[in-house]
């Protein structure tokens, strides 16, 4: 066992390194738990998406480079979010010209479900014994399609949902619109600030009468837009990003 | 240079490689293909009848203005033959002869060879088609490959009643065309 | 207008709002069950791409075929290269027909020629005749959607307008009543027009036919009772085989409204004895966005509409917000090729959530050319602070120390200041929206407390 420990270096995005710690501790915790060899490399940065969504991309080269020089040498790269791991997947490669990076970075870079089910073959076991809403983050839906999008006919998949299967006592909440976007969308939630509140309010107004006890997702972005919303209503939400649920269930 | 010549040429020096043209296959669905095209005429506001109720309708409705085009039921109608579609505006019923039913959509292939005028199916306030039953086919893949080779100069698919939704979404049977669409398998 | 001024508009009628999402969301409801029905559904959606993807890489080629098999057939055709010829070519047959007053069923290209205008600037009254067409018409509003031109208006709205325009008893809203009164209406312009227009959904190269499907049967109304048919089909609208049909007929009314087929899909391949058909190809605009790679296969668009329907922003913000013929996802990767200036806002309407992508029934790539396109803008509209900005923003991510210190700074400064005075686009996030409650620490310097030091 020891000698196929995988060498896994832990990509932590910006804001969830300076607002919510205790999501990069849980995934690190995770990883441990599971007999990986996990490395926070201490130069690490931004995935440069904020810049490139905004129409920016042109000024990312660097940072993309310093993000390649941090993580290429581990074995794995994992991270909780879809947004930036699809990013990075599915960019870079162009926005360095250099196709000849594509096949590491398709067998190297994971969000951090995405890693449990496809590398790790994980099945959870034990409980949980919440109602939880699943809000399917875009990037990692439709993005790393790491589960059926509502708009394709091809046979249902969820890896995302499939690793509780054994969870006792954890019920998925069932929503009307299961995977609309919660209009984060990075700046768009300040330049189009009335549809993104309006798109937030829905999502939760979803997740209200679908008797959601606990909001989860794999991308933090997300629950900070629809937490924020909450808040401002004054009307109680818990959030737990998917990594702290997990990181409970297998303590 | 025409404006012919210059599109032309604006595309031509693009110089793009040209992509492979795909092969379509049969997509041919194990369906009851009778009971697949009665419920999708229905879910297209239209209905199946019999040739009893196709007669039955049409005495009772006192209906005058009748024109029958069919070759495979007999009706003798007494609406004077026109030589203008125009003077078909309070045509009532007008009977027509369908070549095939398609059974995914409940869509009906029809030429100019069924019709005098190509206004007569919409012009009409209600359309009769006629089909022999052994005439449907599964998809839109198998109406094309039997059409092939056809040389009609109009050809139609209807489906269903003129129909819109333009107020509200609210469904409203019979905008500008045919009020209804009764189609009788023989 | 800016896109968020117009959607911050929209969204202020909050019941309506609520009314056009909801409805939208149904018709895409009813797409999914219906694509649901067809067990090869994702092959036609492929087969479709590449069909199309043939076409654009074959354009020239096809389109000489398709001219040569319809001048075979008796079909007159005409190139435009842009809108002020195509609107030239329809009134020069307008008036070799002393022709006064014409019908039109809907035909997005018209829309985009801004030939209705055009016409009547020239004395000659143009009477669209899609229902929905026919109300905004009246209204002297172009579509708020491609496919349901009048969704942004309410029953009471339309019966208040017939009862001026049409003579309809005041306040009946039955939609059946609403309907018959439009029926009579039109029908008298249907006998008396001798020239009708229509769009056109699909050219085949090989027969020389081309396609138009309806509901309502207007197109059809129109040209069969009319002299002269003219045609209107944008260059892009080719397919090279008529078994093609099967594959995008089968797709597209699915896609578009749920609806298997159109109740009304006719094949004109050459005039009825004694009548004219004119078929006017035009370009306008179209080979540019050919000879642009990142964005050519937008023109592989069949309009059906079903990214307007599956789009979160379009459902909320409404077809007029868009400011361009063509609204929502589709809109906003075409627009930008007309005029990247007037339509700059469009690409960044989004928030790359790829609904659309997946709902394209030909697969289009509609939310990373949204993305595309956001880096085309930037570049040709350079917006000076922005740019400041951003490349601030670069010039802290590309160095861990400077981007380090900027955390930390940023938390402390989010912790110390009142909601009121946070910097901008923090100041936006928190009118609507709290901020997320600052940590004691970083997840950085948890880790060089916790783990760094045992390595």
């Amino acid at each position: 066992m020891e000698q196929s420990q995988p060498n896994v270096g832990l990509f932590i995005p910006c804001y969830v390194d300076q607002f919510y710690p205790q999501v990069g501790k849980a995934t690190l915790e995770i990883l441990e738990k599971l007999n990986c060899k996990v490395s926070y490399p201490l130069d690490q940065t931004c995935c440069g998406q904020p810049l490139a969504n905004s129409g920016y991309e042109r000024e990312t080269k660097e940072s993309c480079q310093q993000f390649l020089n941090s993580f290429l040498k581990f074995d794995y790269i994992v991270a909780p979010t879809g947004s930036c791991v699809h990013h990075i997947k599915e960019r870079y490669s162009k926005i360095l010209n250099a196709p000849e990076l594509q096949p590491s970075l398709n067998s190297k870079i994971f969000e951090l479900t995405e890693f449990l089910h496809d590398i790790l073959k994980v099945e959870l076991q034990g409980t949980f014994r919440h109602k939880i809403g699943y809000h399917a983050s875009c990037h990692a839906l439709r993005g790393l399609r790491l589960s059926k999008s509502s708009e394709v006919n091809t046979a249902p998949f969820d890896k995302v949902k499939s690793l509780f299967e054994k969870v006792e006592g954890l019920e998925w909440s069932q929503l009307q619109r299961s995977d609309e976007c919660c209009g984060f969308g990075g700046t768009f939630s300040v330049k189009e600030e009335a549809i993104s509140l309006s798109m937030g309010k829905d999502r939760l107004a979803d997740h209200h009468e679908a008797g959601t006890e606990i909001l989860t997702a794999t991308d933090m972005s997300c629950l900070m837009h629809l937490k924020g919303l909450a808040d401002k209503k004054q009307s109680t939400l818990p959030i737990m990003h998917l990594a702290e649920i997990i990181n409970q269930i297998i303590s | 240079m025409s404006s012919r010549q210059e599109i032309l040429e604006k595309i031509q020096q693009l110089r793009l490689d040209q992509t492979e043209l795909p092969t379509i296959p049969e997509f041919k669905n194990p369906i009851n293909t009778e009971e697949e095209f009665k419920a999708s005429i229905e879910a297209n506001k239209g209905e199946v009848i019999s040739q009893e109720k196709l007669m039955s309708w049409i005495s009772e409705s006192g209906f005058q203005k009748i024109l029958n085009f069919s070759q495979l039921i007999n009706l003798n109608t007494t609406y004077a033959r026109i030589d203008d579609a125009h003077e078909l505006d309070q045509l009532q019923v007008a009977i027509i002869d369908g070549q095939f039913g398609v059974g995914e959509n409940g869509a009906i292939w029809i030429t100019n060879e069924q019709v005098p005028f190509r206004a007569i199916p919409f012009i009409t306030e209600h359309l009769v088609i006629v089909l022999p039953k052994n005439e449907i086919v599964p998809t839109m893949h198998q109406a094309y490959i039997k059409t092939s080779s056809q040389s009609y100069s109009f050809g139609l698919f209807i489906a269903g009643p003129s129909k819109t939704a333009d107020i509200e979404q609210s469904l409203v049977i019979g905008a500008h065309g045919a009020k209804s669409l009764r189609v009788v398998l023989v | 207008m800016s896109h968020s001024k117009a959607s911050t508009d929209f969204l202020r009628n909050t019941e309506h709002a609520k009314w056009h999402d909801e409805t939208l969301w149904m018709i895409r409801e009813k797409r999914d069950l219906a694509s649901q029905k067809v067990p090869e559904w994702e092959n036609l959606r492929t087969l479709a791409s590449s069909i199309k993807e043939h076409v654009l890489s074959n354009l020239d080629q096809l389109l000489l075929e398709f001219e040569a098999n319809a001048t075979k057939n008796g079909i007159q055709v005409h190139w435009a290269k842009d809108a002020q010829e195509h609107n030239q070519i329809v009134l020069d047959i307008l008036k070799k027909q002393s022709c006064a007053q014409v019908v039109k069923s809907k035909s997005i290209l018209t829309e985009e020629c801004h030939l209705n205008p055009f016409l009547e600037k020239n004395g000659i009254e143009v009477i669209d005749t899609d229902l929905g067409e026919r109300i905004v018409q009246f209204l002297h509003q172009p579509p708020s959607h491609i496919v349901l031109p009048a969704i942004h208006l309410k029953k009471r709205d339309i019966s208040e307008l017939f009862h001026q325009k049409l003579q309809t008893e005041k306040g009946n809203e039955d939609p059946y009543y609403l309907t018959q009164a439009a029926r009579t209406h039109l029908r008298e312009k249907f006998l008396k027009a001798k020239v009708a227009i229509t769009g056109v959904n699909f050219g085949i190269a090989e027969t020389g036919e081309f396609v138009v499907c309806t509901n309502e049967g207007n197109a059809d109304m129109g040209v069969h009772l009319a002299d002269v048919h003219i045609a209107c089909m944008g260059i892009e609208k080719l397919i090279p085989r008529r078994n093609d049909l099967g594959v995008f007929l089968r797709l597209l009314a699915r896609s578009a409204t749920g609806q298997a087929i159109t109740n009304y899909t006719s094949h004109f391949r050459g005039p009825e004895k004694g009548k004219q058909i004119h078929l006017i190809l035009v370009d306008n605009g179209r080979t540019e966005q050919l000879g642009r790679e990142k964005f050519r296969n937008s023109l592989k668009c069949i309009r059906c509409g079903a990214c307007m329907n599956t789009c979160p922003i379009y459902r909320r913000s409404g077809g007029f917000s868009y400011q361009s013929t063509v609204p929502g996802p589709i809109g906003s990767i075409l627009s930008p090729g007309l005029d990247l200036k007037k339509y700059s806002s469009l690409p960044f309407a989004s928030t790359l959530c790829g609904s659309c992508t997946d709902v394209c029934p030909v697969k289009i790539n509609i939310h990373e050319q949204l993305y595309e396109w956001r880096q085309e803008i930037t570049k040709a509209n350079p917006n000076h602070a922005e740019i400041l900005s951003m490349k601030l923003a670069s010039g802290i991510f590309k160095s861990p120390l400077a981007y380090r210190i900027s955390g930390i700074l940023m938390r402390k400064l989010i912790k110390n200041l009142p909601d009121s005075l946070i910097y901008n686009p923090w100041n936006v996030w928190g009118k609507g929206r709290k901020l997320p409650e600052t940590p004691q620490e970083s997840f950085r310097n948890w880790y060089l407390n916790h783990r760094n030091n045992e390595q």
